[in-house]
């Protein structure tokens, strides 16, 4: 069976538009509204990024750490994620489902131990952000084994000798992280400038797919459209921040806000 | 797990960084990926050039001051009655700590690399200050961060900072303290790694700057050793060398030198920082058992949950009150080359009463706990055991918290 993420490309593709990624902190604000969320907007987004909350996170901005630490507070454990991807997943089985962390939460569960209640729960793929190629060959291949996606992060600042290395071991999908940014950083570079990036990556083979991400709202989402998909982070969680600051509903609010940024791209 | 001898231990680490196969290691975001190994390449080169050397030696000589004293504490000894007591005064380096040899060297490796901006993290306000120094030295612009509780119990510190021309970032995410501003200070360099060098406070971080940090201040043992042959003629049968541990760059730096002598000769002791006696919190991941986890870009023995989430720490001393420790130490208490134990605040306060009482040293809370086992254990040895304490830092940064926890008398009369 064909992993929902691919799944996922094949069919924004005959739509001829990018896919939407979205990305949430799993437990933010709560176990429970963090799953109405997903809920909420899986609708319109393709592929469901769920953040692992961490308390040192060393790659993410403002929105995303306060998202993260507003979850732990509210006592998110790692064993919650999977219940609220397993929850989910009784609701939309076919949405592609990617936890997004760092190392040592995989680590302290015992890297086995993580992969088996990722293909229980319905995890689709991996991102982590500091276990960069080649420290992540083996935990890459283990994820391959049970046919979940270890999505390899490039950057501006990766050699095109190590990117050829990197697309070589990668799985279907990579994440190009737009600039050199924290999460949710302002768009410092040119969405052309992106664009010519990304085509540089597509390039090395283009059967593979290539994600956009950081530094991605709905004023910059129109203009890289010719991405194979495109991820929103910060955005998605400042709206959350910002519900919760004026008492309103953040599962409406983030509701609409993932229509309109899926309106941007079709 | 073994120590090699003959080869420095920050060379020690394999292809990816890794000492004794699993501590250290590169566990950072793909944009640092390449300055990284940019940085690695250049301090590569760098630490083999004749002329690299020569230059380090001049500023380390003209400008840092080194040698640093190294002095008996013949009141202390007395008191004490058991082994004799010496200090190496490396807080008489310019800046009053030895984190200025850190950081003079990544300032002269921003200049080498071309970078016209350094930043850099800091605790006690003492990695930051002789930053900023460097930077100012060297024609720099730094950027230093630092937790918002520190800034409040280090105002010294941060005024020397802002008197070099520094910017002093406030870091107010999780515990506010070193953990969040080392965090902090590694997003920034993400974000602008392109135009700006970085510079870790300490021997934590990604492998490169375990080894940058723990080369620099390696200058301590290699004073010591020709300071023990100036005075007793050979290295002493039975030396002991106590130091406080935090990240751990100073008491690296005080063994680095006498690695390959037997542990029967030449014991090492870092002191971590046990907190309130009456809290179970602490900053001491070696000497309570913290399990292996990833922290700063690097595997090492740290505070956390099950969970992976790293814990708040507790410590009286701010440059100690960091959850985790330096790859390095945790190979060296793995291959038992070194003996880690904790202090107290209260029994590194009384250690700084005691030390004050009787010499003319003044040591910061850091070493106060340094002082604090070196003293109780001292009484057990011989006289002939010569016990060696790095003052590595100078109380003035302390003297608030010092008024308040032991009275006007102890700032006033030192």
């Amino acid at each position: 069976m064909l992993n929902p993420i691919s799944v996922a490309f094949i069919k924004a593709k005959q739509e001829n538009r990018p896919a939407l990624l979205t990305y949430t902190v799993a437990g933010d604000s709560s176990k429970k509204q963090s799953l109405n969320i997903l809920k909420s907007i899986s609708k319109n987004a393709d592929i469901l990024e769920l953040g692992m909350p961490h308390n040192t996170p060393v790659a993410d901005g403002n929105q995303i750490q306060t998202s993260a630490y507003r979850a732990i507070k509210n006592g998110i454990k790692v064993n919650d994620i999977f219940k609220i991807v397993k929850e989910f997943k009784k609701f939309d089985k076919n949405k592609p489902v990617i936890l997004m962390g760092y190392y040592n939460m995989i680590f302290q569960y015992g890297e086995n131990k993580f992969l088996n209640k990722c293909k229980l729960s319905g995890v689709n793929g991996l991102i982590v952000v500091d276990l960069p190629w080649p420290e992540n060959k083996n935990f890459a291949k283990k994820c391959k084994k049970k046919s979940i996606y270890f999505i390899q992060l490039l950057s501006p600042t990766t050699t095109k000798i190590r990117l050829k290395k990197i697309i070589k071991d990668s799985h279907p999908m990579s994440y190009f992280i737009s600039m050199l940014s924290t999460t949710g950083g302002k768009l410092k570079v040119s969405p052309k400038e992106i664009i010519k990036n990304y085509i540089k990556i597509k390039k090395i083979n283009p059967k593979k797919k290539v994600v956009i991400g950081f530094g991605i709202t709905e004023k910059t989402i129109g203009k890289l459209k010719s991405a194979d998909g495109l991820v929103v982070g910060s955005a998605i969680c400042k709206e959350i921040s910002k519900s919760l600051k004026h008492r309103q509903n953040p599962v409406t609010n983030v509701s609409k806000l993932v229509k309109k940024l899926k309106y941007k791209i079709v | 797990m073994k120590l090699k001898k003959g080869i420095p231990v920050i060379d020690q680490g394999n292809k990816l960084g890794f000492w004794g196969g699993k501590f250290g290691g590169n566990f950072v975001p793909e944009t640092l990926k390449k300055p990284i190994e940019d940085l690695e390449v250049l301090f590569n080169k760098l630490k083999k050039d004749k002329k690299f050397i020569q230059e380090r030696d001049k500023y380390f000589k003209n400008w840092i001051g080194v040698p640093t004293r190294f002095i008996k504490l013949e009141n202390l000894t007395k008191h004490v009655g058991g082994a004799q007591i010496w200090s190496k005064v490396v807080s008489d380096a310019n800046g009053g700590a030895h984190k200025v040899y850190n950081a003079t060297i990544h300032c002269l490796l921003a200049k080498h690399s071309g970078k016209k901006v350094i930043c850099g993290d800091t605790g006690a306000g003492y990695a930051g200050k002789m930053l900023s120094m460097a930077a100012k030295k060297f024609g720099l612009k730094c950027k230093i961060f630092m937790g918002a509780k520190d800034i409040a119990r280090q105002q010294p510190n941060v005024k020397a900072m802002k008197k070099n021309g520094a910017e002093v970032v406030p870091v107010y995410s999780g515990s506010q303290t070193l953990v969040d501003a080392v965090s902090e200070c590694m997003r920034f360099w993400v974000a602008n790694c392109d135009t700006t060098a970085m510079c870790v406070g300490s021997t934590v971080g990604p492998a490169v700057f375990v080894r940058i940090c723990g080369w620099s201040t390696s200058q301590i043992s290699r004073e010591l050793k020709v300071q023990l042959i100036d005075e007793f003629g050979s290295i002493p049968k039975k030396l002991k060398l106590y130091n406080c541990v935090g990240g751990g760059s100073s008491s690296f730096g005080f063994w680095n030198e006498f690695m390959d002598y037997d542990k029967k000769q030449c014991e090492f002791i870092g002191v971590e920082a046990g907190g309130p006696a009456k809290s179970k919190k602490h900053a001491a991941p070696l000497t309570y058992g913290s399990k292996i986890g990833i922290l700063h870009g690097a595997a090492q023995y740290v505070n956390q949950n099950s969970d992976g989430q790293i814990e708040e720490t507790e410590s009286i001393s701010a440059g100690l009150d960091y959850p985790g420790i330096s790859p390095l130490h945790c190979f060296l208490k793995d291959t038992k080359r070194a003996r880690y134990t904790a202090a107290s605040d209260e029994q590194a306060l009384n250690a700084y009463k005691l030390v004050t009482k009787f010499e003319k040293l003044r040591p910061s809370l850091e070493p106060s706990h340094a002082f604090a086992v070196a003293i109780s254990e001292s009484k057990k040895f011989s006289k002939d055991t010569i016990v060696v304490v790095n003052s590595c830092g100078d109380a003035y940064k302390d003297r608030g918290i010092l008024e308040k926890r032991l009275g006007k008398k102890y700032v006033k009369s030192n």
